[in-house]
Order: structure tokens, then sequence, then C-alpha cells
């Protein structure tokens, strides 16, 4: 079958919502653009332990610490699943690495910011989170099969994340005044960052149509942002806190909430490694890798040493003799 | 280790500069091969049937079921874990799907509805 016939054959099955599977044939493009989202969206697990790890030996309750741990554990598994999504690809765990400590592949933006307080660990849970599930749930239904069943364990945690978090707003919500401050200063700044996560606006987006025909992505990024402050802009009276937008107001006509201009400036900055915690991030990656490597290769010469004696075993008869 | 052994013997000034020589970074990379993977099944619990539940690296057996515990059980998503090495995994290729299942489609005579019996016919 020439490329054409397989094309269309291919596209077929994405109309007909068939999931395609590691062995099935796909248009190479497909190929490369899951690699690439899929390899960021773990990247951004894998750093997103960061912001949050700072704050486990400081968290303020027992209760508190063990479920930083938990999420802070939640994450890394996530990453992994969707590690060896992306490998089913054609892609090795090393390279995806490699792309993440040589600055080729990118994560989520987020996590260049600085966690300053523990309010910090609320708002991250409720808006940051929030924004991931409104962005990972419409995955569960990508036409990829590996992307779509990770995307599907990853979104069954990620409600505890966010409730934990709205939870830790709450709790300082009812507090003392500083407390009040402190929730009220974590929102004002997690904010605009939430909202720009959701990626570029729908006519700044060129990828997008494609992805779309792929069903790779189910939803633009402007209708998925617009959902976000939709749900946020209700939330927020339950804590008794404001969203730092002076536009913010509901429209009747539209029956969503309109908003302010986002400063997309800001997000080519950091997107291009010019955050407030860019370097500090991947220098704390590249750290970890680099000494982990001795743990990576004891690790091998031990399972070889012991292949090798089993191997020694079997052909001396396979009896150990007591 | 390796890396310092290597450095020491042939590693210095004046290797990296030649050309075709291996430079540091990828001297890295190739004395610390991946570690294998593996396919994790996991049996939800006792009476069911071991599901495929994903993948993940490991450098040997036993590190491969402590590792899925962690990445795939936390919230007691199973009782039982069975790993196997990827490379001993064979599938069926999906361009022979058609010669492979195709025989079985003309042959409703298999299910128990193609069967035409009378109404009052119970317990059947």
């Amino acid at each position: 079958m020439d490329e054409t016939s397989l094309e269309q054959k291919f596209q077929e099955k994405i109309d007909n919502d068939v999931r395609i599977e590691p062995k099935d044939w796909m248009p190479a493009k497909y190929r490369q653009t899951l690699i690439r989202q899929i390899s960021q969206h773990a990247h951004s697990e894998i750093v997103g332990m960061l912001p949050e790890g700072n704050w486990i030996s400081r968290a303020p309750t027992l209760k508190r610490k063990a479920t930083l741990i938990a999420k802070v554990q939640d994450e890394a598994g996530h990453g992994l699943y969707l590690y060896s999504a992306a490998e089913t690809l054609g892609i090795t765990r090393d390279e995806m690495i490699e792309q993440l400590h040589s600055g080729k592949a990118k994560y989520s933006s987020i996590f260049n910011y600085p966690t300053l307080t523990w309010a910090d660990m609320g708002a991250i849970g409720w808006l940051v989170d929030g924004a991931a599930i409104i962005n990972q749930v419409p995955i569960c239904r990508c036409s990829h099969g590996p992307y779509a069943r990770a995307m599907v364990r990853i979104c069954k945690e990620e409600s505890f994340h966010q409730r934990q978090g709205f939870e830790i707003l709450l709790t300082l919500s009812k507090g003392s005044a500083a407390q009040k401050a402190m929730c009220q200063d974590a929102i004002s700044r997690w904010w605009w960052p939430s909202i720009m996560m959701f990626g570029p606006g729908d006519d700044a987006s060129p990828n997008s149509a494609q992805s779309m025909r792929w069903k790779i992505k189910r939803f633009s990024n402007d209708e998925l942002r617009q959902r976000f402050v939709d749900m946020c802009a209700e939330q927020v009276k339950i804590l008794g806190m404001t969203l730092p937008d002076p536009a913010l107001k509901w429209n009747e006509v539209t029956q969503h909430y309109d908003f302010g201009p986002i400063d997309w400036n800001e997000f080519k900055n950091v997107v291009n490694g010019n955050g407030p915690c860019n370097k500090e991030r991947l220098a704390a990656r590249i750290q970890a890798h680099e000494e982990g490597a001795w743990v990576r290769e004891a690790a091998i010469a031990y399972a070889e040493k012991q292949k090798q004696k089993t191997l020694s075993l079997n052909a001396s008869g396979g009896v150990a003799v007591s | 280790m390796q890396n310092l052994v290597r450095k020491n013997l042939y590693g210095d000034y004046g290797d990296k500069e030649m050309a075709g020589a291996a430079n540091d970074e990828q001297a890295k990379k190739s004395s610390v091969p991946e570690w294998p993977l593996w396919e994790v099944f996991i049996r939800s619990k006792q009476g069911l049937d071991h599901k495929h539940a994903g993948s993940l690296h490991a450098a040997d057996a036993k590190m491969a079921i402590e590792n899925a515990r962690d990445v795939y059980t936390r919230r007691q998503e199973g009782i039982s874990i069975w790993v196997v090495e990827s490379v001993y995994i064979h599938a069926s290729n999906p361009t022979d799907a058609e010669s492979l299942y195709d025989p079985a489609n003309d042959k409703v005579y298999r299910h128990p509805t193609f069967y035409d019996l009378p109404d009052e016919l119970k317990h059947m």
C-alpha cells in the first residue's frame, strides 16, 4: 500500500474513533507530534516535583506532610506512565532525558515560578492541578491508545491533588489576618501563570488544527481556558478571596466570564528560559541524574553478576548443593 | 567508576579534540546502558486474571516488581504482580489482522443465538 492510501486508512480509523496502537501504521508527523507532546508532558510531571518538594520538610502538620509526599510521589508516577507511553513511539528514555537536560525539550512553564509560602501548595493544587485536569480529561479520549490509557490513570489520581490544594486554601482563608493575606497573595501570584498553562490563543496556535483532525486534541486552547476561568471565578467566592483581574466579570450574553488580556510576553520569556526558576529547575534535574549514575551502573553490574551465577548454576545441572 | 578508569587510562588531554573521538558527554552516555524495559501485569483482586498495566525500566526482575509496586499500585490497585522483559513479548502484526481473524467472522453457528428453537422450550 502506498503512503497516501495508508494515510487515508489511518484518518478513517481516527474519524471512526478507532484507537491507534503502537504497532499500527501512523504518519511520521503524527508520531513526532505525539513524541513531542507526551515527552513534554512527562518532563512537566518530573520537573513539577521540584516546587512542591521544596515544602515537604516544612509542611505545617504531619497530615499535610504525608499528603504532600503522596502527591509528589504521584507526580513521579505520572511522569513514568507518560515516559513509557512515549517509548512505544520509538524514542528511548535516555533520549528523552537528554532532550530535557539539553533544553531541547520543554516542560510546562508554570514550574519555573518559585514557591514562596506554604499557601503556594494550596494555590498549586487548586489552580495548577485544576488547569491540568481541564487540559488532561479530554486527552483520556485521545486517538493514541497508550497516551489515552496513561491519561485515564493520571486523571483518576489528579482529583485528590486539586481537592487537597483547595482544602489548604480553605483552612488559611478561615485563619488569622496574616494567614488570609498569605492565601490571597498565593492566589494572586499563581492566577495568571495558571491561565497561561492552556497555551497561546487559538489565533496564535498553528498546530492545533492538525492535532484536532488527529484527535490528539479535542478542544481548543481558548475553549479550555474559558472553562477554567468560569470554574475558578465561582470557586474563589467560597474562599472569600479574589482573582487578580479587574476585568473579570460575568457576561449575561455569552454566559461566560469575561477576563482581561494575558501578558504573552511574560509567557514567551518564561518558555524561552528567562523565568524566575528556569536555571534552578534544570540544574536540580541534571544534578539528580548525574548523582544517580553510580546507582544505575551498580544495579546493572549486580544484575549481570546474578545472571552469570544462574547460568553457571544451570550449566552444572541446576541443583544447588546446600 | 568505569568513567574514571577510562579517563585515567585513555582520557587524557587531546582525546576530546581528536576528530571522531567521543566527547565526554557521549562517553558518559555509552558507559551506562539503559535499564531494560519490563511489561507489568497486575491482578487487581483474587479470582481475576492479571491485566497489562504498563511498562517500566529496571535492572532485574526483583527491582522490576518493586518498581511496579511503587508505580502501578499506590492505591491498592493490585494484590499480585507479574513482570516480563519487554523483549520477550511477541505480538501479532496489525497488518495480519484480516487473515488472522477473518475466518471467525462467518461462523455465526458458533454462537447459541444461531439456533432457532420454539419459545415453549424452557431452561435452555
